[in-house]
């Protein structure tokens, strides 16, 4: 992820946060060889459309920059660009897939290290797609109007029992067990970001929260790659923090 | 170790990448995939496929795991193995434009140059003729690797022509060893893992697989 703040940063500083400086993007892209990521505000295609120029990999519509537009998200089908986009139920996950998102992360709460938020997220997500694969056809009408998302997602996730796209999860990840839970909870992989650079070792971190994320169902190697890894993010509790990143978003 | 219909297990490189679809796959022939994370995984099961992904990641955690040795190990013994996209690359004796310290297995004497066809936005997808095959099949290239030379044991089963005109190998195969630099996992084709299974000797019921071709 090319982002010029942790959303921790992000958080303590204030004011508006914004798409990253073009500079930043490709000295990042030119350093590594793996895919980048980039933040553009939510509903805010002008950025979405620099960071496409810039030949970025994906781009991540985000509750961590100050949203752009309060009512409508980043028609993502006019982009050739994959995104990815939060959400924090099945609802906001389905809406954002008729949009065009290619990847739905779970939101968690950004930068406070608090890994309830994003518990919260994946249950309602994943609770809520087991209930629809018990429905029978003629229930999937109300759900689709209860969850305010298009009949034919809701039709074909009774079918499929899993989202159309891949399903992350973020925000709130601090330590190996972290990953190894929400992975476990249904998650086909982490973002992390603060967890990993307000740590006190982040390299350590980093290398273990992926080795962690790699074995999430052996509680052996989660405690080894845990073993001695020095101290994690202090963090803040969830339901203390001023500004609730996750309420971004409709 | 064999599997309930009498044939060796498959496992599937389970470290990062799309191993769910792969297992899908294997699943729908009636292969009995295992996921293969750890040496034990992997003492367990007779055939692999390694699946796309990332592949320097995949090379830190080979090592980290405790897989390399055993793995090459295994290859160095015949195991039959199908690389797919980055699985492509980690079976490679040579990479190009690769990380330094990219570990390389070196199954099959070919080079590769990761990320050959540009970025995210550059991937495509399309029809390719794969000898072998009666039709062609539909490849969905993501950040593709392309095979800039193959050596002289090397079948070059399909090639695909560049924007600079020169066609180059995108499916080789090498005694046990089957690559693509596609993901034949995404097409809903299951034919290339079809061909695997029956070099691999790990072959569904015949039955199965007349009914898959029909």
């Amino acid at each position: 992820m090319a982002l010029e703040r942790v959303p921790a940063d992000i958080r303590r500083d204030g004011g508006v946060a914004r798409m990253s400086d073009p500079a930043l993007i490709e000295g990042i892209k030119a350093a590594v060889t793996i895919p980048v990521m980039a933040k553009a505000r939510i509903g805010h295609f002008a950025e979405a459309q620099v960071l496409e120029s810039l030949g970025v990999d994906y781009i991540d519509e985000s509750e961590v920059l100050t949203p752009a537009d309060e009512v409508n998200h980043i028609d993502k089908w006019a982009f050739t660009i994959p995104f990815v986009c939060g959400a924090t139920n099945l609802g906001e996950a389905l809406r954002r897939i008729s949009e065009g998102a290619a990847m739905i992360r779970s939101k968690g709460e950004a930068g406070t290290g608090d890994i309830k938020e994003a518990v919260r997220h994946l249950r309602a997500i994943n609770s809520d797609i087991r209930r629809i694969t018990q429905t029978d056809p003629a229930e999937r009408y109300a759900w689709a109007k209860q969850l305010q998302a298009s009949v034919a997602l809701v039709q074909e996730l009774a079918e499929s029992g899993h989202l159309p796209v891949p399903l992350f999860c973020a925000g709130g990840i601090a330590t190996p067990a972290d990953a190894a839970l929400v992975m476990q909870l249904g998650a086909e992989a982490c973002f992390v970001g603060s967890g990993i650079f307000k740590s006190s070792d982040p390299a350590r971190f980093a290398r273990a929260i992926v080795e962690a994320t790699t074995h999430y169902r052996d509680p052996q190697i989660v405690a080894k790659v845990s073993r001695g890894l020095g101290e994690a993010m202090r963090g803040e509790e969830s339901s203390t923090v001023e500004t609730r990143l996750a309420d971004r978003g409709w | 170790m064999t599997a309930s219909n009498g044939a060796g297990r498959v496992g599937v490189l389970a470290l990062q990448g799309d191993v769910r679809e792969h297992v899908r796959a294997l699943a729908e022939l009636g292969a009995a995939p295992v996921e293969v994370r750890t040496p034990a995984n992997l003492a367990a099961v007779e055939a692999m496929v390694l699946p796309g992904g990332e592949s320097t990641t995949m090379s830190l955690l080979l090592e980290s795991s405790g897989l390399l040795e055993p793995l090459r190990g295994r290859l160095r013994d015949g195991m039959p193995v199908f690389g797919t996209c980055a699985g492509m690359i980690l079976l490679a004796a040579d990479v190009l434009d690769g990380r330094p310290d990219q570990h390389r297995l070196g199954a099959i004497d070919i080079a590769v140059r990761r990320n050959a066809f540009g970025r995210q936005v550059d991937s495509f997808e399309t029809d390719l003729a794969v000898a072998g095959l009666d039709w062609p099949f539909h490849a969905v290239f993501i950040r593709a690797p392309v095979v800039e030379s193959v050596g002289p044991g090397v079948e070059v089963l399909s090639s695909l022509t560049g924007t600079d005109g020169v066609a180059r190998p995108v499916v080789c195969q090498q005694g046990p060893v089957l690559v693509t630099a596609f993901h034949p996992e995404l097409s809903h084709d299951l034919r290339l893992h079809e061909t695997f299974l029956a070099r691999a000797g790990t072959a569904p019921m015949p039955c199965q697989a007349t009914q898959e071709e029909a």
